[in-house]
């Protein structure tokens, strides 16, 4: 089944005055690793917050797994900002709590993740560094077995080297155990290897979502002589612009082939396209409505 | 069985340059008909990347008919690369040297020569499609 794994429709959040979402229309299909991308405050923890149901909308709705979200826990997997874990509890103390409290627990998992990354069941967790306390969090996350995994920011605090670990053990998960994961980061290299789809969100905004491949084939760097961006095809669309007295370089999005002979074409990084709807989000007069969404 | 590795400033989508390593190693020999890829797990969990991305890949090199997949067992490879093209490939060069030395003779330097290769074989490339 095909299902959205995570389905928001006029999503929006509000804490006192401020809105830290707003407007969120998203769809996320099932069978992905999703990075979503934005700077700190963006509002990436109140989205994922609301995924599971820990926060109530002000506005719209979120569904998850095709039920409102926080109706399906036991199958939802949620590892908090900080990977938090309880400090004066042993490592086999935490998988005792999850055992409990999750009906479709795998004691196997979560025994062979703990030999292979080499923590001592006897340990506090507060004793442990923040790259095991991170795999710690995992381990629960993972043996609870869930369809969906939230990571909210999981390696922001590592250093390269547990980072890159925390990575690949998520991505051995995802290939054993088939699961859908939304990863938040602030970092665009974290998500670049890991994830296969893509939510750029800025200013409480949803930016652009879809298949990075998708994205990645759709957006163009145009450099040529100085032309109006009023003169630009239709099928176009500006991600932002820049004009000397003589040049002008455009990033666009098109799904059709660029004729133009004056331009010379290039294609996007992932971060380069990042940044561009980053950067567009900061013109405050272009932030009116969710810029673009990319779905099969 | 070969090992993977990623190249992150190299502009080449992951995916590719997976291909890319798989057809090399056909090759230049270090893969043969019968040899195994490894597994999607085991590459994802020593590269840290997208189990979709290395599946995308198996794929497209099953599709060219270089692996093919054996449900529960894994991918192998079906055919080898390592042709007749490679003998062609010292006299090729040679006219390249050749080339080379004419441009530099005309007062070309390195970056121009690179750049003048570079345009002439992607609108070749481009002729080839059209």
């Amino acid at each position: 089944m095909t299902a959205a794994v995570l389905r928001a429709a006029g999503l929006g959040k509000k804490y006192g005055r401020r809105w830290a979402l707003t407007d969120c229309n998203l769809e996320v299909p099932a069978g992905h690793v999703v990075g979503l991308v934005g700077p700190n405050g963006a509002g990436k923890s109140t989205l994922l917050n609301l995924s599971v149901g820990m926060l109530t909308p002000t506005a719209g709705s979120v569904e998850v797994l095709g039920a409102p979200a926080g109706k399906q826990l036991a199958k939802v997997g949620y590892v908090a900002q900080d990977t938090p874990t309880y400090s004066r509890l042993s490592v086999a103390e935490h998988l005792k709590i999850g055992a409990h409290l999750n009906p479709g627990w795998d004691h196997s998992v979560a025994e062979r993740r703990i030999q292979s990354i080499g923590l001592d069941p006897k340990q506090r967790a507060g004793r442990l560094s923040g790259g095991q306390r991170a795999q710690l969090a995992l381990t629960l996350g993972l043996a609870k077995r869930p369809d969906l995994l939230l990571l909210d920011e999981p390696v922001a605090a590592l250093d390269p080297l547990a980072r890159r670990e925390f990575l690949q053990d998520l991505m051995e998960a995802v290939a054993e155990q088939e699961l859908s994961v939304v990863l938040s980061s602030h970092l665009v290299s974290d998500v670049e290897r890991a994830c296969d789809f893509l939510i750029v969100l800025v200013d409480s905004r949803v930016q652009v979502s879809g298949e990075i491949d998708t994205l990645l084939a759709t957006h163009y760097r145009l450099t040529g002589p100085r032309k109006d961006q009023k003169s630009m095809p239709k099928d176009q669309h500006v991600i932002a612009a820049s004009h000397t007295d003589v040049q002008s370089t455009y990033l666009i999005r098109t799904e059709m082939p660029i004729l133009d002979p004056a331009w010379s074409v290039s294609r996007l990084t992932l971060e380069d396209l990042v940044l561009a709807y980053m950067g567009r989000a900061a013109q405050p007069e272009q932030t009116g409505r969710p810029l673009l969404e990319v779905q099969r | 069985m070969i090992e993977f590795h990623l190249d992150g400033r190299s502009g080449v989508s992951p995916y590719q340059q997976i291909v890319q390593q798989v057809r090399n190693a056909l090759r230049l020999g270090l893969l043969r008909e019968g040899d195994q890829l490894p597994t999607v797990k085991d590459v994802v969990a020593s590269l840290a990347i997208n189990p979709n991305t290395v599946l995308k890949a198996y794929r497209e090199l099953e599709h060219e008919g270089l692996v093919s997949a054996r449900p529960g067992r894994g991918t192998f490879v079906t055919k080898t690369l390592t042709d007749n093209s490679l003998a062609a490939h010292g006299p090729l060069r040679q006219d390249l040297r050749r080339w080379i030395g004419k441009a530099r003779k005309a007062g070309l330097d390195d970056e121009s020569i690179e750049a003048l290769f570079m345009t002439t074989f992607r609108t070749a490339a481009q002729e080839d499609i059209a």
